[in-house]
């Protein structure tokens, strides 16, 4: 047992139904507990989906404890089959339903006979992966599922396209600025006249997954989810893939020299160049390049900085933090405790020590020992921020409904590097202007001491109902006091009871 | 869909496909109803992400709770469930020193059988910390049922009340919980004393169960005060330490139509007498609600009627707005039947009542005003469902259209993308709705989103959803 207010990743179905539900068509049961569809809500409110989430629960409750599922799962998957018509319903075991130990296998293999859909469980341990471990070992699942399936009907098509072509693999929903990402880089390889042949998972059909063969490579751009799937497809299929996340200028350039490669290596006699788009975008389209040259980044050098988050965007960071700002990165760690080897050679000279951990309190004492002058980091080290009274920019999920901005905000590619640019900058400003605030004592308002209407009071607030004001959470406390005393004014009342105050809520309607 | 105006309320089943918060929810209001209090929430990673997700910002603000992650050499019992949760206790004593720890049982411990109940009085004598169980889990209850399993829990520990062997420390033991609840000052406390003898001579003890915020708490109690009823205690106290006793001359009274556990806890195994009132939401059920405290006590209703009319006065506004619309309860916290009662004297016409579980003996006195309010305002029953089947109301949703659907946040934006008005039904249990000072805060709910959208409704883009969709979906 572990004593736990908080976690980065979550548990492993989450993962598993991110993948399932950002696919097109495809529909997700849980084998599940009442209550623990909660992922809908999430979807539905972060993402701000308008389509319903397609993830249902096939509910375990005390008759399924006492005597097994029985036809109840079946029956589920049926009656979806039928409802929805999915190309591919996804049972997901949950924690609870995993140490039920059913044979959950045994329920698909009946269900698909009687239903048009295709069926699959899930092949998660939930004690075992997390979150983004499921997700890369569904999406590879799904993958794997319908290239066989291609195969043994004699459909597969392995020839390639005609002109250069990528997948991009591993976009996914509830990602971390996926969706910006996805447009990024699909802008990017058309820069590099390079088509895009499928993106998988979000807004993929499972029915085409059995063109993914026919592209030249395929581009994984997060560490997180995606690279099992291309490790299948390369041991396979022979495909080539990159996985260098192409975040920040020199990561960037970097990962489009990894595509020329593949590309060139493909090609049979016209080979392709790209060190002069490399140089074009880097020096005048993005502005991140120039702007560490500026005079205001000038400033930033050597101020101390810690990084946390996953492994794709905390190793990034700080990568562009050290090399490109010449920021000192004081600490930099990730809870991806499954990929921390890759990790440490990732970040090794870039930063002062490395932290691997999935305890928040370990890297709020971190931060606190180290009193950096800006975080980046989760929505947890932002709040870790406002209690030491440090700026934090956030970088990667966990996140909250602001990070799932409704503007242009891609963290890859060219335009990515602009948007971590400011980020970083921002970040920094607001901890100097805070501090040269507090220097010159604060900014040259005179503070608006009262809105009440009564500057000289003939009220008295007697003393319960001054424990009830008390009570009323300090941001509204004000109003209520105002609108109590007007209230007390206009009907001719000196001394204030609790009676009065609600009187006076009713009366104004406060 | 027929819509057919039966004379009967109607009650249905379906297949509990719907979508709920999972019970351990509660832990978000009681810990910090209950000051004293520390949480420990038994379950998997699954838990824990539901509450940190769920309560969003508290997470942030030190809670009170925690969870006891259970790891795999839990499940398979290579580790001693008693040895670790000594330690976590341990832990939780020497760092936040609560006067309670509340153990919230959760599917996991139920499903590997953990003996939550066994273990709890051999620590609590080990720890010197009371240790109250509570089992809150999705296999059997749905979200507000959580604080129903909390409270009822939480009965077994209130001090017993002996009012014929020793009168006077009772009533004193009772104005010193009064006093905390009503906040009397120091100087007063000669004259409340006197008060409330008298007024003890007149009725048996009172103690309301359910847990609301202190300010609600206190609005209730003064409410009875005019009536001359007085509020021995509430079950749960702002403190662990302040908990009511109880005993065969308390009556009891429920605030909340969720508490049928707690309810029969405090009949069967505390013998105390239930009084079964309408809830008090919205003034008609508060007034209903007093009325009935004030029956059984055999006092007479003073000025309750104008009390209520003037309150009806005030919101003038806001029926104006709802009158003639129709509202669909999706069903999710069990507060709908009282809700929908509300809303039907509003002048709302009610298609459905989705609730989670029905209580109709806990519920009966709130079933009947039902039955009652549709027939004075002359509006057809609404077919009540139980364990509803959120994909089958969708499709019924689809034919009614509805002015506004009460549901939860999952199904919220599709249905909004879908031109139909939403409110979340969460936030009735989060806001202040009891009393008839808070009766505006309803309808200040309910007509949110008809009063966005009066100011959107002329830009004509109020399907949002792309056609193909649209098609296939009818």
């Amino acid at each position: 047992m572990k004593l736990a207010y908080w976690m980065y990743a979550g548990p492993a179905h989450i993962g598993t139904l991110r993948v399932a539900s950002s696919f097109k068509n495809v529909h997700a049961i849980m084998h599940a507990p009442l209550g623990d569809d909660y992922f809908n809500v999430m979807r539905s409110m972060l993402e701000r989906e308008r389509d319903f989430t397609p993830v249902t629960a096939s509910i375990v409750d005390r008759h399924v404890l006492a005597r097994g599922s029985q036809e109840k799962v079946v029956d589920n998957i049926t009656r979806k089959d039928k409802e929805e018509r999915p190309d591919l319903i996804v049972l997901t075991p949950t924690c609870t339903s995993s140490i039920l130990q059913e044979d959950l296998q045994n329920f698909v293999d009946r269900a698909s006979t009687t239903s048009n859909s295709d069926v699959i469980l899930a092949d998660v341990n939930h004690y075992r992966v997390n979150e983004l471990q499921a997700a890369d070992r569904t999406l590879e699942q799904v993958v794997r599922y319908y290239l066989e399936k291609a195969r043994r009907q004699g459909t597969l098509d392995q020839s390639l396209t005609k002109e250069p072509s990528a997948n991009i693999i591993g976009i996914f929903t509830l990602g971390f600025h996926n969706q910006h990402d996805c447009r990024e880089l699909k802008r990017l390889l058309q820069d590099l006249n390079i088509k895009v042949n499928k993106v998988i998972p979000e807004g993929g059909s499972v029915t085409d997954l059995q063109s993914l063969p026919k592209a030249w490579f395929n581009l994984v751009p997060y560490r997180e989810i995606g690279l099992m799937t291309a490790i299948y497809l390369e041991k396979n299929f022979g495909m080539p893939y990159v996985s260098i996340t192409p975040m920040g200028i020199v990561d960037t350039a970097e990962c489009i020299r990894q595509i020329q490669k593949h590309v060139n290596n493909l090609l049979p006699n016209k080979k392709v160049d790209y060190e002069p788009y490399i140089d074009q975008q880097t020096r005048f389209v993005s502005q991140a390049a120039w702007f560490s040259r500026s005079i205001d980044c000038q400033n930033l050098t050597g101020k101390k900085a810690v990084v946390f988050g996953d492994a794709t965007h905390a190793a990034s960071i700080t990568r562009i933090l050290a090399r490109e700002m010449g920021i000192r990165v004081s600490c930099t760690g990730t809870y991806c405790k499954h990929d921390t080897e890759w990790f440490k050679e990732q970040v090794q000279g870039f930063c002062d020590e490395i932290l691997i951990t999935d305890d928040h309190t370990e890297v709020g004492d971190m931060i606190a020992r180290i009193e950096p002058s800006a975080i980046f980091g989760t929505q947890m080290e932002r709040h870790i921020g406002k209690r030491l009274d440090i700026p934090c920019g956030v970088i990667s999920s966990p996140v909250h409904i602001q990070n799932f901005p409704l503007g242009y905000r891609p963290f890859l590619g060219y335009e990515g590097t602009n948007q971590i640019a400011d980020l970083i900058y921002n970040s920094f400003t607001l901890g100097m202007e805070d501090h040269l605030l507090e220097i010159f004592g604060g900014h040259d308002t005179k503070e608006v001491i009262t809105k009440s209407l009564s500057t000289d009071t003939d009220l008295t607030w007697n003393y319960e109902s001054q424990l009830e004001l008390n009570k009323i959470p300090g941001f509204v406390r004000g109003k209520i006091k105002r609108n109590t005393e007007k209230f007390a004014r206009q009907n001719n009342i000196t001394t204030i009871t609790v009676e009065i105050m609600y009187a006076a809520k009713e009366a104004l309607s406060a | 869909m027929s819509n057919k105006i039966s004379e009967t309320l109607t009650f249905e089943c379906e297949t509990g496909n719907y979508h709920t918060f999972c019970p351990i929810s509660c832990v978000a209001w009681l810990y910090q109803k209950i000051e004293d209090s520390f949480f420990l929430v038994v379950g998997t990673k699954t838990c824990g992400y539901f509450l940190q997700n769920a309560l969003g910002v508290m997470i942030f603000a030190e809670p009170r709770y925690a969870m006891a992650e259970l790891e795999e050499g839990d499940i398979s019992a290579q580790l001693n469930d008693y040895k670790e949760l000594k330690r976590l206790c341990l832990q939780i004593k020497k760092d936040r020193n609560p006067s309670v720890i509340i153990w919230i049982g959760t599917c996991t411990t139920e499903i590997i059988k953990m003996d939550l109940e066994g273990m709890a009085p051999k620590l609590e004598n080990e720890l010197g910390i009371p240790i109250v169980v509570a089992r809150a889990n999705g296999l059997d209850y749905a979200f507000t049922q959580g604080e129903d399993t909390v409270l009822a829990a939480m009965a077994h520990r209130c001090p017993e009340q002996n009012i014929l062997l020793d009168n006077k420390k009772v009533i004193q033991q009772d104005s010193a919980i009064q006093d905390f609840f009503s906040f009397l000052s120091l100087e007063k406390k000669e004259e409340t004393t006197n008060k409330s003898l008298i007024n003890l001579k007149k009725h048996a003890p009172l103690v309301l169960f359910g847990s609301l915020p202190s300010t609600v708490a206190s609005q209730l109690s003064s409410e009875l005060k005019r009536q001359s009823v007085q509020v021995s205690g509430w079950l749960p106290a702002q403190r662990y330490t302040d908990l009511p006793s109880l005993g065969d001359q308390v009556y009891v009274c429920g605030v909340n139509p969720f508490l049928s556990r707690t309810a029969t806890t405090l009949m069967r195994r505390r013998k105390c007498k239930l009084i079964g009132a309408p809830f008090p939401i919205g003034p008609d059920g508060t007034r209903a609600w007093i009325e009935k405290i004030c029956s059984v006590f055999n006092i007479k209703t003073k000025d309750l009627e104008q009390r209520e009319q003037q309150i009806w006065e005030n919101l003038k506004d806001y029926l104006d707005l709802v009158r003639g619309k129709s509202v669909f309860f999706m069903g999710d916290n069990l507060l709908e039947i009282s809700l929908a009662r509300f809303l039907i004297r509003c002048g709302m016409i009610v298609y459905e009542i989705g609730i989670p579980y029905l209580d109709k003996r806990y519920q009966a006195a709130e079933l009947l005003f039902l039955q009652n309010t549709c027939k004075s305002m002359g509006i057809p029953m609404p077919r009540i469902v139980e364990k509803p089947d959120n994909y089958n109301q969708i499709q019924r949703m689809r034919e009614l259209q509805p002015d506004l659907a009460i549901t939860g946040m999952a199904h919220a934006n599709p249905l909004e993308a879908r031109g139909i008005n939403t409110k979340w039904s969460v936030e009735f249990t989060f806001a202040q709705i009891h009393g008839f000072t808070n009766a505006r805060d309803v309808l200040e709910l309910v007509t949110r989103p008809l009063r966005r959208n009066n100011n959107l409704e002329n830009l004509g883009w109020n399907d949002l959803t792309k056609k193909e969709k649209q098609i296939k979906l009818n």
